[in-house]
């Protein structure tokens, strides 16, 4: 038995199967649960990588579960898939990839950010849950599992969120509002899924997509799907859970939750390229999200002006840098079926957009580190009570410098790199979208100078006297993801060329994607 | 008429969990609310399965000739029931939770996460 083969299931099913020994694990010893969870997520992190080669040279994979082999989509005699499966395009690859690197991360930030609190391997398998949960919405190729990878990564994101909760009631709070929000998301999904199940007998995604029509029904379906799943992206108007669950989350599932929103925008636009692709009214439905997009960038940068606490002011930009992507597909959704102009900016715009979404959870996720680092030596997340902390806390400050200039979309850093991928494209699609993109990037970099100078500079204060620099596995963390922000500022080329620009090309082409389940490219 | 009843009931359902989430202030009736949703939508997937006068889907001991109820659907309904189950646990236990910090229920006094 070839195990290459089986990389895809091997992805999710070694942090499952840890995140069920771990329990074990903790009673004989505890120190060793999170040394070990950074071990298992190594592991996906490098198979990932051997299956984004594999991807990017072969083509798509394809993943069937219980079948003779994995690549047999369609036993014989069978006009249409009926086992469950797992669909591996360069788009599903693209976030799984940023999922892994991010949740590795997230581990290796956890070894001493949550070195103090009890109950760890609860903690830690938890993390691996939520892990599969992401990896898994991103992989599959059917509905139904969709819909329960889904449930799996918002259950365990709601542990998660209120672990702190046996001593405060601010992340309870924050907890019960997402667990709320995500399961009415779920359950619309299971209603859409219905009806597409009642219309065509189907639960494959690729099988679907090869029949689907656009008639009343579709579109019901497709007006269920697109708000619940930019609900579960973070844009606005549903996006009131967001700063709330962001900023109460432990700092290393923050970054982690950030990439499982990230999963929800994936699936919003799998659903509108390869599930409808030009079937439907794409202008309409573009500017749908365009729209939406909008709203999250201004809504979002107005609101992160005026907070105090740290955490949830990055989550507002959080919000806002969801509307950059939104925009950049939304555009390229909106002259889908316009080959001229999609030749010409639309699939720019794409990239913009999608390069963007593997920038913003590195530099996002960047920030929140370093918010959790100044939570965790000076025990506040309130800027007011911040202040002069540049002088005990060098490392952290340049980790926030560079994650602040990304963010701002400043040259050389990776921001930049897909910021103006998306201004130069959507102007020639409308010159106002454009103007306000440039407007909320210059009012995000006033939100990072006031957290700067409020936290960071200043003379030291008496009551920080104390304060030292993080320990190293924190500090190692924040490396990791300011290399991959200046990397990827100093060479976007590379990346648009090699990781994007595939991705890019697999929403697009929608005959591709039904073409590696039914055959017959 | 009478065989699209089930729908009706569906929309019932759902409508009224809608209702109990937009309007009840009470967080143990928004954990109702969400349960009566749930079972609208599970309400909904079996019925999609049910064919009049069919037998239940065991292949070996179907009478030949005799239509069956989609299987796929009851397959899916019970994941989701096992799925319903660990969300309602989780969201009690978490509003339990709250009102060991709050001290209350009511969903206007529960607001310490504002701005």
């Amino acid at each position: 038995m070839n195990l290459l083969n089986h990389t895809p299931i091997l992805i999710i099913a070694i942090p499952l199967l840890a995140a069920f020994l771990l329990p074990v694990i903790g009673r004989i010893n505890k120190k060793t649960t999170g040394i070990f969870t950074t071990f298992v997520l190594s592991i996906s992190l490098i198979l990932t990588i051997l299956l984004t080669v594999k991807i990017l040279s072969v083509g798509p994979q394809v993943y069937v579960f219980g079948a003779k082999s994995p690549a047999l989509t369609l036993p014989s005699g069978l006009k249409f898939p009926i086992r469950i499966m797992f669909q591996i395009d360069a788009m599903s690859i693209f976030m799984g990839l940023i999922t892994a690197v991010i949740s590795f991360v997230g581990a290796i930030y956890s070894l001493t950010f949550m070195e103090q609190h009890s109950g760890l391997d609860k903690y830690y398998s938890l993390l691996l849950l939520l892990t599969v949960g992401i990896f898994g919405i991103e992989f599959t190729g059917d509905m139904f599992n969709f819909f329960v990878f889904l449930e799996i990564a918002s259950i365990a994101a709601v542990a998660l969120i209120s672990f702190r909760g046996v001593n405060l009631g601010e992340p309870v709070e924050a907890g019960f509002k997402y667990m709320v929000v995500s399961s009415i998301a779920a359950l619309i999904v299971l209603f859409a899924v219905g009806i597409f199940y009642g219309k065509y007998d189907l639960l494959n995604f690729a099988a679907l997509a090869s029949v689907i029509k656009y008639s009343q029904l579709d579109k019901i379906a497709l007006g269920l799907l697109v708000p619940v799943l930019a609900m579960k992206a973070g844009a606005v108007p549903m996006h009131m859970w967001t700063p709330d669950a962001y900023s109460e989350a432990p700092a290393p599932i923050t970054i982690i939750l950030v990439s499982a929103s990230q999963a929800s925008l994936y699936a919003l636009f799998r659903v509108t390229f390869s599930l409808y692709n030009i079937t439907l009214n794409t202008l309409s439905v573009g500017w749908i999200i365009i729209i939406l997009g909008l709203l999250s960038m201004f809504i979002g940068v107005t609101m992160a002006i005026i907070q105090k606490d740290i955490k949830r002011l990055i989550a507002y930009n959080a919000i806002s840098q969801t509307g950059y992507m939104l925009l950049g597909v939304g555009v390229g959704l909106a002259v889908l079926a316009n080959p001229v102009a999609l030749s010409k900016y639309g699939i720019t715009a794409m990239e913009g957009g999608i390069f963007h979404i593997i920038n913003h959870a590195m530099y996002e996720g960047l920030l929140f580190l370093t918010a959790g680092a100044l939570f965790f030596r000076t025990g506040t997340r309130d800027l007011d009570k911040m202040g002069g902390l540049a002088h005990s806390m060098k490392y952290t400050t340049i980790f926030f410098i560079i994650g602040a200039a990304a963010i701002s979309g400043l040259p050389p850093f990776n921001g930049f790199a897909s910021k103006l991928l998306i201004y130069e494209s959507v102007y020639r699609f409308n010159p106002l979208l454009s103007i306000i993109a440039m407007l909320v990037s210059i009012l995000t970099l006033a939100s990072f100078v006031k957290v700067f100078h409020s936290a960071f500079l200043g003379p030291k204060l008496p009551k920080f006297k104390e304060v030292r620099e993080v320990p190293r596995s924190m500090v190692w963390a924040m490396v990791v993801l300011s290399c991959i922000t200046i990397f990827f500022g100093l060479f976007p080329d590379l990346i648009v060329k090699n990781l994007v620009h595939p991705a890019v090309m697999a929403l697009i082409e929608q005959f591709k994607y039904t073409g590696t389940v039914l055959g017959g490219i | 008429m009478i065989g699209n009843l089930p729908y009706i009931a569906v929309i019932i359902f759902i409508g009224l969990g809608i209702y109990t989430l937009m309007f009840k202030k009470n967080l143990i009736k928004i954990v109702i609310g969400i349960c009566l949703l749930e079972n609208g939508v599970n309400l909904f997937l079996i019925t999609l399965g049910y064919r009049k006068g069919a037998v239940a889907p065991i292949y070996t001991q179907a009478p030949s000739g005799q239509s069956m109820v989609l299987p796929t659907p009851q397959a899916l309904t019970l994941t989701s029931i096992v799925i319903g189950i660990a969300i309602t646990a989780l969201i009690l236990s978490i509003a339990m939770m709250i009102y060991k910090h709050y001290g209350t229920l009511d969903t206007d006094q529960v607001r310490r996460l504002r701005g």
